[in-house]
């Protein structure tokens, strides 16, 4: 019983840390109309910027139980913003480039790959394959539950998370540039046709994704530490929420990050730890199988 | 003397056995226009299919057959098919992005499989003693690389020539007309994704025998010599020599792979060991970016595709 509480807490708070990661994937994968395969080394890239910030301020005086103080915080605000610019700056240099020569959106896949390479070898060059870590700071586990233990960090990034969909969900049903985006991603020509700057939505959607997965990078390198595959190795997990949930949709990718961390760690106590990064996959297929359109999806033209 | 020579055979071999695979890659991506992002993964499955079956046994260990190798082959492609029947049945019908993830995920547990399933595939050490074509009929390690590589030739040679001829055969051109315009060959009676299926299939077992063939030349097999950058090497090879062109994916893994051994032998040879992480990065950076900007700036590769005309239209 014990075991299995713990494995639940720790799927939620994965899950949290997956659903961040997962809202930027499936709003590219709507709005865009491709898969980004780069998005996964924009979760490395923010927890990497964050170090650097970290690395000049300070990660701050421990509060609260937390292993850091208010240095971080702001190291995390300026790393989204930072890692939002660079993923738009991307798409300025080649996905805008493609989008306007014609091309397959399959090609803009393949770009994609060839960019996450890119990206994720930078950060090896510059900071090597070793792991990093924000502090130095030991945490100690609380007992929630009789034999479930959590850390403050994760509690502190569960509550975060949740403050961060709602204000986003909220955003997304009220402000001028959530509504423009939510109908570019029901119909780029209608909202063209009604005069809403898709450009602009993309640079909103680039801003927005990037950031929340910096974010993500940022709680995955505070649980425990930082190395250039973090990003990579949650790229399946990252799909399987967004497409689990139904592209586009932000419940949709918050339920299926929940869904995919819950399963990842239920799973763990069956299956070996060493086929984690399947079984988010083995999941991923079960959708494909049963409900391609993800559990909040609709079904559209060219879906099939 | 000697040592270049040998080493030339051994370059034109991997050459060769990387042809192969970007052959079957051009056959999804350049001529029906799927996008396989798990390149490594069907090689692997290849590669230690043949190894299973074919390694000589051993205690502890669930497969080491100690078949034939000819067995081995034959194996790894009916495998490699089956694996590749089974997510392109899945995907297929869905949305081109999906076929690339799932794709990408069959490549990550095939992975995780060559490592964490000790009984199966040695785990990290992987398995050794497998049956090599051609073994024993050579007395000499140069005699029987030599011969490894003129059958290379001939297996590439049976490829291109059965590619070639079934991409001019009406079933290459519908291939071409669901690429160019689905709805119209589906408005015409052809079954759209039974051809996508077909090509996929066909393309991933290509792959799957340039596996095998690979571990049958070096003798064994680890996870180490089906890393993921080799999905990313072999589009490298289809886009640079010309997607769409068979004559130019041939092209492309010569090209690309000359340039690949030429920067890491450069990136040994100048850098202190105690960079030699960093010289990798940069190697595959620049790639990386080469290729990008070969996207953006050159799509049809240094041949590209032949423009067809209807032979009936010169009249």
């Amino acid at each position: 019983m014990g075991m299995l509480g713990q494995a639940i807490a720790d799927g939620v708070l994965t899950g949290a840390v997956i659903s961040l990661g997962a809202i930027g994937i499936s709003f590219t994968m709507q709005i865009m109309r491709f898969a980004n395969f780069a998005h996964a080394e924009l979760l490395t890239w923010g927890g990497y910027l964050a170090l650097v910030v970290v690395g000049f301020i300070g990660a701050g005086l421990p509060t609260a139980g937390l292993s850091f103080g208010l240095g971080l915080l702001a190291a995390a605000v300026l790393a989204a913003a930072l890692t939002g610019a660079l993923a738009w700056g991307v798409d300025r240099l080649v996905f805008q480039r493609l989008r306007r020569s014609g091309a397959h959106h399959l090609t803009l896949v393949f770009a994609s790959f060839g960019i996450g390479l890119v990206m994720r070898h930078v950060i090896v060059l510059f900071w090597g394959h070793g792991s990093r870590f924000y502090t130095s700071e030991l945490q100690i586990a609380v007992e929630v539950l009789p034999g479930v233990r959590v850390l403050p960090d994760q509690v502190f990034i569960l509550a975060i998370t949740i403050a961060i969909v709602v204000a986003l969900h909220l955003w997304l049903r009220h402000s001028r540039t959530g509504i423009a985006m939510r109908a570019t991603a029901e119909s780029p020509a209608l909202a063209q046709a009604s005069g809403i700057e898709v450009e602009r939505v993309i640079r909103a959607t680039w801003f927005i994704g990037g950031g929340l997965a910096a974010l993500s990078g940022i709680f995955v390198g505070l649980t425990p530490q930082l190395n250039p595959e973090i990003g990579g190795s949650l790229l399946l997990a990252l799909f399987a929420a967004a497409i689990r949930g139904g592209i586009g949709s932000l419940p949709g990718a918050v339920v299926g990050g929940l869904l995919v961390g819950l399963a990842e760690n239920v799973m763990v106590l069956v299956v070996s730890p060493g086929y984690k990064q399947s079984m988010s996959f083995g999941l991923l297929l079960l959708v494909l199988l049963l409900r391609p359109q993800g559990l909040f999806g609709e079904r559209r033209e060219g879906d099939r | 003397m000697s040592g270049i020579l040998s080493y030339l055979v051994f370059f034109a071999t991997v050459v060769l056995i990387l042809g192969i695979v970007v052959l079957g890659l051009n056959l999804q991506w350049g001529f029906t226009g799927l996008f396989n992002a798990g390149v490594v993964g069907f090689y692997a499955i290849g590669g230690y299919t043949h190894a299973i079956l074919t390694a000589a046994p051993l205690s502890g260990h669930m497969g080491n057959f100690g078949l034939h190798w000819s067995i081995g082959l034959g194996g790894a492609m009916v495998v490699t098919a089956a694996a590749a029947w089974a997510i392109g049945a899945l995907t297929i019908r869905l949305r081109g992005d999906y076929l690339a993830i799932t794709s990408f995920g069959i490549a990550v547990t095939i992975q995780l499989i060559t490592l964490n399933w000790q009984e199966l595939t040695g785990g990290p050490n992987g398995l050794t003693r497998l049956g090599r074509p051609l073994a024993g009929w050579f007395d000499t390690p140069a005699a029987f690389n030599a011969a490894y590589l003129l059958m290379l030739a001939a297996i590439t040679a049976l490829v291109y020539g059965g590619l070639e001829r079934m991409l001019r055969s009406p079933w290459g051109r519908v291939l071409r007309a669901i690429r160019e315009d689905e709805l119209a060959a589906v408005a015409l009676g052809k079954n759209a994704r039974r051809f996508r299926l077909e090509a996929f299939v066909i393309g991933s077992t290509l792959m799957g025998l340039a596996g095998a063939l690979y571990v049958g030349y070096i003798g064994f097999v680890s996870p180490f010599d089906f890393l993921p950058i080799l999905t990313f090497q072999a589009w490298a090879m289809l886009i640079v020599g010309g997607s769409g062109n068979n004559r130019g994916a041939l092209l492309g893994a010569l090209v690309v792979w000359s340039i690949w051994t030429a920067s890491g032998i450069a990136v040994t040879k100048l850098l202190p060991p105690s960079l030699a992480a960093q010289g990798a990065a940069v190697q595959v950076i620049l790639i990386g970016a080469a290729l990008v900007a070969m996207l953006l700036w050159r799509p049809r590769g240094i041949i590209g595709e032949e423009a067809v005309v209807s032979r009936h239209a010169s009249d």
